[in-house]
This record gives structure tokens, sequence and C-alpha cells, in this order.
């Protein structure tokens, strides 16, 4: 793609992303824990123009399902019924920005047919709507952990590097103990200390702190090489001949060297918090059912049955490479207009 | 002395190659058609075994392999769930149901040549019941708050004296394997017996009355077993069991890898999966020449409860709170009227489950109470309970209790147990539907077990137990409110009239003799747990094993080792 399309063409799909999962209540067409045990594991539903006899829709539509009572989770579909697709129909209420209660979603068929794009569950739970407010948790929780973590990082690195000697030795082997810490045997602690119930406020707070803690020494180990080679650049020394306080070669010098570290720095550290989730989910402190997050997702697909039967299961990782690459994109467009522009 | 060795080590070699006969070596005659010698199968552990000591092994793996080793006096019957001779080739029980005389096989031989005697069934069970050694077994050998004792009446004859009549005296016997005393006497004498037979012992040192024998040992890889030229069970055509040559233990360590590895052909018998793999295996079955067994219901349980410690010692005030609702038995019949037991055995287990309403599993036949209610799952009925309990919903549909308190209390799980987790999410979505307000809480194992036996920091739990054995007394821990395993109250002393009732009657038909009382008492036990609903039995899951199609003779069964139970008659085709 032509560079200058680059940025745009990532920040669309970013807002598209996050539009959708800020109003996930509004594009899912169901509730996230809304069960259908007669339908588990449901394939992705076909959308059809084109009916049975030939004719054609104006409406698309989509065909009920019965489930074969012999072998469950096997489908037939059943071309007596039609559910044709409407968009801004009324459906399960949900809440905007946890105020106003609504029922209409973008899109849904009417009852009892069912939508479920990215097919179901082990419960029979719409894996879109699951996929969306899901986001609304990881994506959030990663956000805001990548960024807990780059800037304890950027801080510690740059007081490391730039001032070095005996700060350098007690930040740098405080960040060793950090890395050597056995991190499991602590969040087991963790728990044990903790109530039996944890709300999903507390849930999310903890996921921000534990997983924004644990990962800021490897950041600020880049940063602090960033801050090491930048003190000893010529316009640094020439800055500090003019009489340059430290503070002012800080943040006019030596940080803005470490802009492209930190972009690369939380582009990389959002999927991962979003799979270290999972590590959380098991240990008890992570989101528990029936709300849906990425990592409980994607933990679904470390089972072998899911891999050989269930395809569709693999949707939701699917979503998430444009996500993770607009990312991705985003920082490297944004680090390059950086450089272009003279500090 | 060197030459003497090596004229030994020469004719132990000669007796193993040429299976020597015995002169009035008492064999045993297996039933089975006969099979084909020579051969090799492979089969998947889990993990690699902890040690190969049979006194003190506890791990599935451990037991596995040493189950192969070893013999027992009396065994249980895997197909008829009952006992029959194994070394002893029979016995007697004096009037007062009080002592057994067991006449053991003449002339057998370990698998290291040596022969076999009284002497070692009484060291044996003096290293058993030996407090020192820590046997996991050794609870069992207490009966009526003593130690059996045994003695020796002859080489070919001991006998065993229990305090009390004991039901299920013949069925101590199973798995508790004969150990060699020429072996093992000094070791123990010297108090260092927690150290014979781990994993670094060499294999000439290990001996025991098994069909197979150690062969090699690569760690962390495989186990290979050899025929035991020693063994004492022959078929109807005269020879001499097993029918492997070898048989190999590979080390896998984890269901799914399991799974692959034995659609790959790399292993020849695969058992302890799950339904979902049941399902992904079953489509090949025919283009990859093996074969699926669901044998129906096992001996698991699962089940939810509810917290009715004493929780007086403990400052848990929450949770004290919340145990108005969960002693109040229509608080719990509420409860198990609104579990969709037939959506967990669709869901969790793809159909291959049975719905329970009892500790008791169909798969159990002598002792399931046919006569027992399995109501339907009704919410109405559920709602007029939870009315009658004094419990009122808000206009939003949540439930609230006489005081007004909205009913909200959270369910432990164990993480790593991907079915009860399962079953956690759809009895939350049961019991919102009753408008309560179910939390899951899914902890490491060990976390969730400190919290039910040591700090009681729970509300509810689901859980599942597998009997041992099919006879009740291996379920008295559960059931008696002095056990170690009544998880619902760990006070030790019965809480209410049913429990001082269910104590009396495990305690009662642990000495009673005659089957039929036997049985009527341990209907009641099931008809009190369906009733009061200590627990909230909800599924068993089936037995599931798969075999390749050039395995012969293989016959599973629901009791564990549920494929190997009869390994020297394998044979591969």
């Amino acid at each position: 793609m032509e560079r200058r399309f680059k940025l745009p063409a990532a920040l669309f799909l970013l807002a598209v992303f996050h539009a959708a999962i800020i109003f996930a209540g509004f594009f899912a067409p169901y509730d996230f824990a809304a069960q259908d045990r007669e339908l588990p594991f449901t394939p992705p539903t076909p959308i059809h123009f084109v009916d049975q006899h030939g004719n054609l829709h104006a409406r698309p539509f989509i065909y009920g399902l019965s489930a074969d009572p012999a072998s469950p989770s096997l489908y037939k579909t059943d071309p007596t019924k039609e559910y044709p697709l409407y968009f801004l129909v009324p459906g399960a209420p949900y809440r905007i920005a946890g105020l106003f209660a609504v029922r209409v979603h973008f899109f849904g068929v009417h009852e009892p047919g069912r939508i479920l794009l990215l097919g179901a569950d082990a419960y029979g739970r719409d894996q879109l709507s699951r996929f969306l407010y899901g986001g609304q948790i990881s994506l959030l929780a990663g956000l805001l952990a990548a960024a807990l973590s780059v800037s304890l990082g950027v801080v510690v690195g740059a007081l490391s590097g730039f001032y070095g000697g005996w700060i350098d030795e007690v930040l740098m082997r405080g960040g060793d103990l950090f890395l050597a810490l056995p991190w499991l045997y602590l969040l087991f602690a963790v728990r044990a200390a903790l109530p039996l119930h944890i709300s999903q406020r507390q849930v999310f707070l903890m996921l921000v702190v534990v997983m924004g803690l644990i990962g800021w020494a490897r950041p600020a180990r880049l940063i602090r090489g960033v801050a090491l080679s930048a003190r000893e650049r010529n316009f640094v020394l020439a800055a500090r001949g003019f009489g340059a306080s430290n503070g002012y070669l800080l943040r006019r010098h030596v940080l803005p060297q470490a802009y492209g570290v930190v972009l690369t720095q939380i582009t990389l550290l959002i999927p991962q918090y979003i799979l270290a989730e999972v590590t959380l989910t098991f240990l008890g402190i992570g989101v528990g059912e029936p709300m849906p997050s990425w990592g409980s997702l994607l933990s679904s697909l470390q089972q072998y049955y899911v891999l050989a039967s269930y395809w569709w299961m693999f949707l939701p990782a699917l979503l998430l490479i444009p996500l993770f690459l607009s990312f991705y994109v985003a920082a490297d467009a944004v680090q390059e207009r950086l450089k272009s522009i003279p500090l | 002395m060197h030459l003497a060795a090596s004229i030994i080590f020469l004719c132990s070699f000669l007796w193993a190659s040429g299976a020597p006969v015995q002169p009035g070596e008492d064999r045993m005659v297996t039933d089975n058609s006969p099979g084909r010698l020579g051969g090799r199968l492979v089969v998947a552990l889990r993990s690699e075994p902890k040690t190969l000591n049979p006194v003190l092994a506890v791990d599935d793996p451990s037991r596995d392999v040493i189950r192969c080793l070893t013999a027992d006096l009396i065994h249980i019957s895997r197909e008829s769930l009952k006992t029959e001779p194994e070394l002893a080739k029979s016995w007697n029980v004096s009037r007062d149901g009080k002592q057994y005389t067991l006449h053991l096989r003449h002339g057998l031989r370990f698998s290291d040549g040596q022969p076999f005697s009284a002497d070692d069934v009484i060291f044996t069970f003096q290293v058993y019941l030996d407090e020192k050694v820590h046997s996991p077994q050794r609870d069992l050998l207490i009966v009526g708050g003593k130690p059996i004792t045994v003695e020796k009446v002859d080489n070919d004859t001991v006998r065993f004296e229990l305090s009390q009549p004991y039901a299920a005296a013949e069925r101590l016997f199973d798995g508790l394997a004969i150990l060699p005393r020429h072996l093992l006497e000094n070791t123990y004498r010297e108090g260092n017996f927690s150290q014979v037979w781990n994993l670094s012992t060499p294999p000439d040192h290990l001996a025991g009355l098994g069909p197979f024998r150690m062969k090699e040992y690569v760690l962390g890889q495989r186990i290979v077993l050899e025929k035991n030229p020693y063994y004492w069970k022959e078929d109807r055509s005269g020879s001499r069991l097993p029918y492997l040559d070898e048989l190999d233990f590979l080390v896998v360590p984890s269901e799914d890898a399991q799974v692959i590895r034995f659609q790959a052909g790399d292993t020849d018998i695969l058992s302890r999966f799950g339904a979902e793999n049941f399902s992904v295996l079953e489509k090949q079955q025919a283009a990859k020449s093996y074969r699926l067994h669901d044998l129906g219901a096992g001996l698991e349980y699962n089940f939810l409860f509810f917290n009715l410690n004493d929780l007086a010692s403990k400052s848990l005030p929450e949770i004290a709170r919340k145990q108005f609702w969960f002693q109040d038995v229509r608080f719990r019949q509420a409860i198990s009227s609104a579990m969709d037991r037939a959506g967990i055995v669709r869901l969790v287990y793809n159909g291959r489950a049975t719905p329970l309403w009892s500790q008791v599993t169909p798969g159990n036949k002598l002792w399931m109470d046919d006569a027992l209610p399995r109501p339907a799952r009704s919410l109405d009925h559920a709602r007029q309970l939870l009315q009658s309990a004094g419990f009122s919903w808000k206009n939003d549909g949540s439930l609230v209790d006489a005081r007004g308190a909205p009913v909200e209390f959270s369910i432990l799980t164990s993480s790593s147990n991907s079915q009860r987790t399962k079953m956690a999410a759809i009895i939350q979505d049961d019991l919102s539907q009753l408008g309560m307000n179910v939390h899951i809480v899914p902890l490491e194992f060990r976390s969730m077990v400190d919290r039910l036996l040591n700090t009681f920091d729970y509300e509810a739990a689901i859980m599942g137990l597998v009997s041992g054995d099919a006879d009740p007394t291996a379920d008295m821990n559960v059931w008696i409110s002095s056990g170690e395993t009544h998880l619902w109250d760990l006070r030790g002393k019965p809480a209410t009239p049913w429990e001082s009732e269910m104590d009396r009657l495990m305690e009662q038909q642990e000495t009673t003799l005659d089957f039929a009382q036997r049985k009527r008492m341990y209907d009641r036990v099931q008809e009190i747990v369906a009733d009061d609903l200590p627990v909230i039995c909800l599924v068993s899951p089936n037995i599931l094993v798969g075999s390749k199609d050039r395995v012969g003779n293989f016959r599973p069964a629901i009791l564990n080792p549920y494929a190997l139970w009869n390994v020297e008659q394998l044979y591969v085709r």
C-alpha cells in the first residue's frame, strides 16, 4: 500500500473495531450469555439471497436449523423455515454507557430464527456477540496494561540509561528481580489472599495492574539502551555544553529518541496481554463465566477436539489479526511521521 | 563366588528361555479364548510414574505399571465386580465372620525365579500395616478401629483375623501387591523401605508375581516390560500367559496428545479420555482400524454441594450468613430441581454420560437403587419450594430471602477440569432463571482443595469422586460424618438427624454379611442423598476406551484399570 494511505487505512480499521466494541450491545445480535442448549457448536449461519425454488429475494434471509437427536452437534437446515434479515431490529435489552436501556440491535432475525455469523460455542452462545462484548474487557485491559508497562519502562529506563552509575545499577537489578520472580506462585498467593468472589470491576483493575507490573522490565531495558546511546550523541553533548539541564535534555533530546521503541513495545505487548489473560483466568483472577473475554474465546482453541471438529471457533482469532495488524501499521506510520518532523 | 554367581545367572537365563514346568506348580487356568503368543503392545501413560513401590504408589501412572508387575491374593473381577481367587486359590471364613483362612497356590515363583510362600504374604502385610511406612492402603486394613492381623499356618496357608465381621473383607485384598521378601526384607529392617523400587532401581532388583517384569526404563520417555516367564496362569490350551512378549508404556503428557498418538497408530490402547475426543476419533474408526467402546456409566459421580461446615471458629461472616439458605433442605431441593442434568449430559459430554440423582451410578449394577425417583427438571417446582422456604422475587426477577437480602453466591470449580467448568456455566444459567445471582470461581485444583478441606472459605463447589470399588465400603469416607471426604461438613459428627441415620446405616452395612440386608441399608442411604441432598448429584460420565483391531481378548471394564485389567490375556492378532 502506498505509504500515505497506510495511516488513514489503519486508523479507519481501528475506528471500526473500537466503535463495534464500545457499542457492542448495539452491534451484537444477542446477549453474550444467552445459551441455546439445543444448538451447541452451530456452524456459522449462511446468508442466502436465492431460496430453494430458485427465487431471488431482495432481502437476504437465513434458514432455520434443527438438531439431530441421535448425534448432538450435527445439524440439518430446514429449508421450509426462512427468516429474513432486518436492520435495527428489537432484541435482547442492553444499556448504552450503562445508562439508557435499549432493545434495538444493528441487525438480526425474528425469533425463533438465530443468526450466528461466527457460529456458536459449546453452550450455543453467539460467538460474534461474545467477541464484541469480550473486546470491552480484553482490549481496554490490554491497552491500559501495555500503557502502564511501557510508562513504567520509560521512566525507569530513561533514568537508568541517562544517569548511569549507581542509579542504573539499582534500577536495572530491580528489573532483573522482576524478570526472575516466579510469577505463577506469587499469583497463587495473590488469589488466595483475595476474597472468594471478585467483581467485574475488580477483575478489570487486577488484570491491568498485574499485567502492567509484570511486564515493565523488558521495555525498561530497551529504553535504557536508547537513553544510554542518546546521551553520548554529539547534539546532546552540545546542548549540555550550552548549559541545558538534565531535565531539559531528558525531555527534549533523549526521550524523543525512544518514541519508536515505545510504540513498537506497546503494539507488541497488547496481543501478549490479551493472551496472558488466559493464564490469569486459569489461576482464578481472570474474567469469569458468563462474561466473555478474548482470552477465554482463544483458550477453547487449545483443545484438540475443537481444532478437529469446529473450525469456526477459530474465527475470533482470525478477526484479531487485522486488528493487531492495524495497531502495528498505525504505530509504524506514526513513527515514520515522527522521524520526518525535525526535533 | 564369582563363578557361582555366573552359574546362577546362566541357570536363570535357561529358566527364562525355556518356560519351565515346575513340579507341583499350582497354576490357574483362565477362561479366555486362547490367543497367539508373542508380539508387543504400546500403551500411553499420562505422566511418568513417581515410584514402582507398590506399597507407596498413589498416582495412576505408577499404579498402572505396578499392576502389571505384581499380583494380589484375592482379586475383584472387573467384569462381574465380584471377588475371585488369585494367588489364594481358595479361602474359608469362620462362622463368626472374623477369621479368613487363605490357601495359597503352591510352587509359584517370583519373576526372578525365587519361590513364593506364606512368608512373603506375612512380610507383605507387615509392611503395609507398618505405621512408619505410611502406606496409603493402611487405612483399608483397619477394621473396626483395629488393624487386621495375619499369621502363617503353614507354607501355603495364612490366616487373617479381623476384630469384627466385615462385609467387604475379601475385597480388601484387591490391589495389595505381594512383595518378594527375599529382595526387600533387609532394606525394610534397616528402615529404608520408602527408598526401595524407585525409578532408578535396576530391573533385576525388581520382582513380582505379575504377568510382566521390568526390562528397561528410559527416563521421561518409556518403560518396557517383558513377559514374566514364571507367571502362574495358563489358558485352556495350556499355554502359559501372558501372550505378549513385551508391553511398552510411553509417557504422553496430555489427553489430547494421547488421542493424537492413538490416532496416528503409535499406541494400541487408549483409555481415560473425554467424550469430545471420542466424537473426533469416532469418525475415523474404520479407516484407521481401531475400535472405540462406550461402556456406559462408570463409578464417577459429579455433584454440586454447599458449605455446611461449622464456621463458628472461622471469621467468615458473609458465608455464615448464606448458610441460612444452604442449610434449608427446601433451598437445596429447589436447586436440584432446577438442574438441567440432560443439558449437562448433552453439552458437556456429547450425550456420553448419565444423569444422576444419587451417588450410585447405573454402572454399579449390584448396588444401584432402581426404585429411586428421578424427577425431571422443573423450574416451577423449584419456585414453589423457594416460596415455601420464605424466598420471594423482586420486580426485576431477582430472588431475595425472607429478610430481603438478594440470593447471590459463588461456586468453586477446578480450572484444570474443563468438564466441571462447563457444568458450572450451565448451572449458573439454570439458577439465573430462578433469579439467583451465581458467580463461578475457577481455581487451580490445589487452591480449591485447600478451601474445601482447610479454610472452608467457599460457598458452593462442584466436585467429582470416583469410587475405588463398586462396594459401598469404598465410599465410607464420604458418607459417614467422621470421614475425611465428608466434604459438605467436616466437623466430624452428625449435624442433622439424617446425617445420624446415614452414619448408622453405613456402619451397619459394613459389618453385615448378608448382601440383601446390606443392599436395603445402602438403598436407604441413596434415598437420603436424593432427598436431603448433602450433595446434589448431577452426572456420571461414561467410561470410554479405544483399542486397535489387532488387540485380541480386549474386554474393557468400568472399574479402574479400565483397559489393562486382563493384560495377561491380551494378544496381538
